[in-house]
């Protein structure tokens, strides 16, 4: 299957979450039809209907020419192609790390109209590219911009999206099986897609980063979409980058604090350790619901996902909505009072007594064993 | 300003989610219902505009009869009308709940004056039994002139499907910009645009749309009310208009729900108090890091 996958940047190179999302699409594009990839009569796909929206760059080779000689008609059979679609200019696109996941084409989205983040825009150029190719699929990650440019491309195309997939294969032409996350990852879905191409997030949390067997030589062409005014009127404006220290999401050590902790006044002892160990504070919805700390701090689903190496759960009682935003912690410990507490089935260790008791005596200990060292 | 924002009625899980017998839905005798947060953040601030500008919050959700207690609550917080398309026991997914909504906005806006607007989906009887074809593109549309609402509000994405589309359908549908993850909105004091942001990857968005124009909001964009006695009593006696809404196909079916494996560890218990802080502290050290 060919798929086409939105490349997010991020500095020079492609961001975490592209990486996840294209060890994604290769995976679909070389998984094999189980029931054999012959296309069924009178499945028109919608993008045969239509006009080619954007114009190849003269100069280099007409999309999809490079393709293999069987499964053009819709893109869904044949050897497994990954083709990475990035804003920007040509020169910009970073062909070292896509050649090393396996993609075969690059495509750069090249428009005078185009200076930043501008979600319908993005949409309709993917959707058209998607058209032309034709694609299979198209796969981005499930983050606010991909999850974005994805539902823009489903209300272009009036096809559905399946968001935050785990896995997805082929099961007979036009037809995917996949596997995707419902209450942020708690709970698993699995679904029959009927769709062509099929448009897909993925959860980049269940995906792990995985570079081809070997690197493929990628090819890299200007794709120049035209757009209508309307898929310009929502565009990004970027303010300066936010330089405050160490954030929630990329935190090495997250100290949480939940409906335990009391009371607004009761944090500053949390912190003293965050502090200690390099780390920062975060908090469960009930906190912030309450205003004793600003929703920026929240941990959770409709929060902050964070990925430290180690989260200290205080006071938290563990509600599926916290933890589907620490599951990615490598190790969760947790201090509770309640044996029973969900949380002591969530996390790995646990010390079962009052936060207020352990962590100044932790605290303690940390500066004691310092001050000896 | 008129105001419309969309409610999800979704479970209240707590520590665990389980799975009916059937596979097919979140068992929800033990526990009750409620709004999605994200959304319960846009009735406040909608409820917010309303009080700046005057005018109107009109709260709609698309769910079984039962989901009248959830446009009630949202009632209380302050929206001043409720409506409840009704559906069948299905589970409605994007494509089928934004349409619901385009067709219910297209009822309200036809009245004998507005202009015929576009139906790309007449409503035909056995509509569920036709396969499952892709709808006509509707990103064309143009900006409906009989749109009733300056602003429509929606939660970015509801807290069991995270579907994260229907509002962006719905904008295509009307022909109206579209902005989601929204953290902060300021609506100028002319009511005719909006300047939106929202943080992504540690760096702040900004976007200017003209209004009207569909807003999707994450919650943290507020701190909504406890509602109020008045509030709750005025719910109470509220009328809910009901509508049932045409059923649009789309390819997805869900085949069932499971819980991820490995939910059921159970962490070792270090000690007990202040007494487990040896064994603690020799842990993050060996996480590496006390250093």
């Amino acid at each position: 299957m060919r798929v086409l996958c939105l490349i997010e940047a991020d500095g020079g190179g492609v961001a975490d979450v592209s990486l996840r999302a294209l060890t994604f699409a290769r995976s679909l594009a070389d998984a094999q039809t189980a029931a054999g990839a012959v296309p069924v009569a009178g499945r028109e796909s919608w993008l045969h209907e239509k006009a080619p929206s954007g114009v190849p760059d003269a100069a280099t080779t007409p999309p999809g020419s490079g393709a293999g000689a069987a499964g053009e008609a819709d893109g869904t059979d044949g050897a497994g192609e990954v083709i990475a679609v990035v804003f920007g200019g040509a020169d910009a696109v970073p062909v070292g790390e896509l050649s090393a996941y396996g993609v075969s084409d690059a495509y750069a989205i090249e428009s005078p109209h185009l200076g930043g983040y501008a979600p319908q825009a993005w949409a309709r150029a993917l959707a058209g590219l998607a058209a032309e190719l034709p694609a299979g699929a198209v796969v981005a990650a499930g983050t606010d911009h991909g999850g974005e440019v994805m539902a823009h491309v489903g209300a272009i195309t009036g096809l559905p999206v399946v968001a935050n997939c785990v896995s997805a294969g082929p099961a007979g032409a036009g037809t995917l099986r996949l596997v995707r996350q419902r209450w942020a990852g708690s709970l698993l879905e699995d679904a029959v897609l009927e769709a062509s191409p099929a448009l897909l997030t993925v959860a980049v949390d269940a995906v792990a980063p995985a570079e081809a067997d070997a690197p493929v030589a990628t090819t890299v062409q200007s794709y120049r979409p035209e757009f209508a005014d309307a898929d310009l009127v929502v565009r990004a404006a970027e303010s300066a980058e936010r330089s405050t220290g160490v954030s929630l999401a990329t935190a090495r050590v997250v100290v949480g604090g939940g409906r335990g902790v009391g009371g607004p006044d009761g944090f500053g002892v949390l912190e003293e350790l965050a502090g200690l160990l390099g780390g920062v504070l975060g908090v469960s919805r009930v906190v912030t619901s309450e205003g004793w700390r600003p929703h920026k701090q929240q941990v959770g689903q409709t929060g902050t996902r964070i990925s430290p190496e180690l989260y200290l759960a205080c006071g938290i009682s563990g509600a599926i909505q916290h933890m589907a935003g620490c599951q990615s912690a490598k190790h969760i410990v947790a201090v509770n009072t309640d044996p029973d507490a969900p949380i002591i089935g969530h996390a790995d260790y646990a010390v079962i007594g009052d936060l207020n008791q352990v962590i100044p005596a932790l605290i303690a200990a940390i500066r004691a064993r310092r001050a000896g060292a | 300003m008129e105001v419309l924002v969309c409610v999800k009625r979704v479970p209240m899980v707590g520590g665990r989610i389980v799975v009916t017998a059937d596979g097919q839905d979140v068992d929800t005798r033990m526990s009750g219902f409620t709004v999605s947060p994200h959304e319960e953040c846009a009735v406040e601030e909608a409820v917010r505009l309303v009080e700046r500008f005057g005018g109107r919050v009109t709260v709609l959700t698309l769910g079984p009869p039962a989901a009248a207690d959830q446009l009630r609550d949202m009632l209380a917080l302050g929206a001043s009308r409720a409506v409840l398309l009704e559906s069948d026991g299905r589970e409605w997914g994007p494509i089928a709940t934004a349409g619901a909504i385009v067709d219910a906005m297209r009822g309200a806006a036809s009245a004998p004056s507005a202009p015929a607007a576009p139906a790309p989906s007449a409503p035909a009887a056995p509509a569920a039994s036709a396969p499952p074809a892709p709808a006509a593109p509707a990103a064309s549309a143009p900006p409906a002139p009989g749109c009733p609402y300056d602003l429509l509000l929606f939660g970015n994405e509801a807290a069991d499907t995270g579907d994260y589309q229907v509002g962006v359908r719905v904008a295509h549908a009307l022909g109206l910009p579209c902005v989601t993850g929204i953290k902060n909105l300021e609506v100028a004091d002319d009511g005719a645009s909006a300047r939106a942001r929202r943080e992504y990857r540690g760096t702040e968005e900004v976007f200017d749309i003209p209004l009207p124009a569909v807003v999707s909001v994450k919650e943290g964009i507020n701190l909504p009310r406890y509602p109020s006695l008045p509030g709750r009593l005025r719910a109470k006696r509220a009328t809910i208009e009901q509508q049932v809404p045409p059923w649009h196909p789309e390819g997805l079916r869900k085949e069932g729900l499971r819980v991820p494996a490995g939910e059921s560890k159970r962490a070792e218990i270090l000690g007990h108090g202040a007494d487990a802080v040896p064994a603690l502290v020799a842990l993050l050290n060996e996480f590496g890091v006390l250093s």
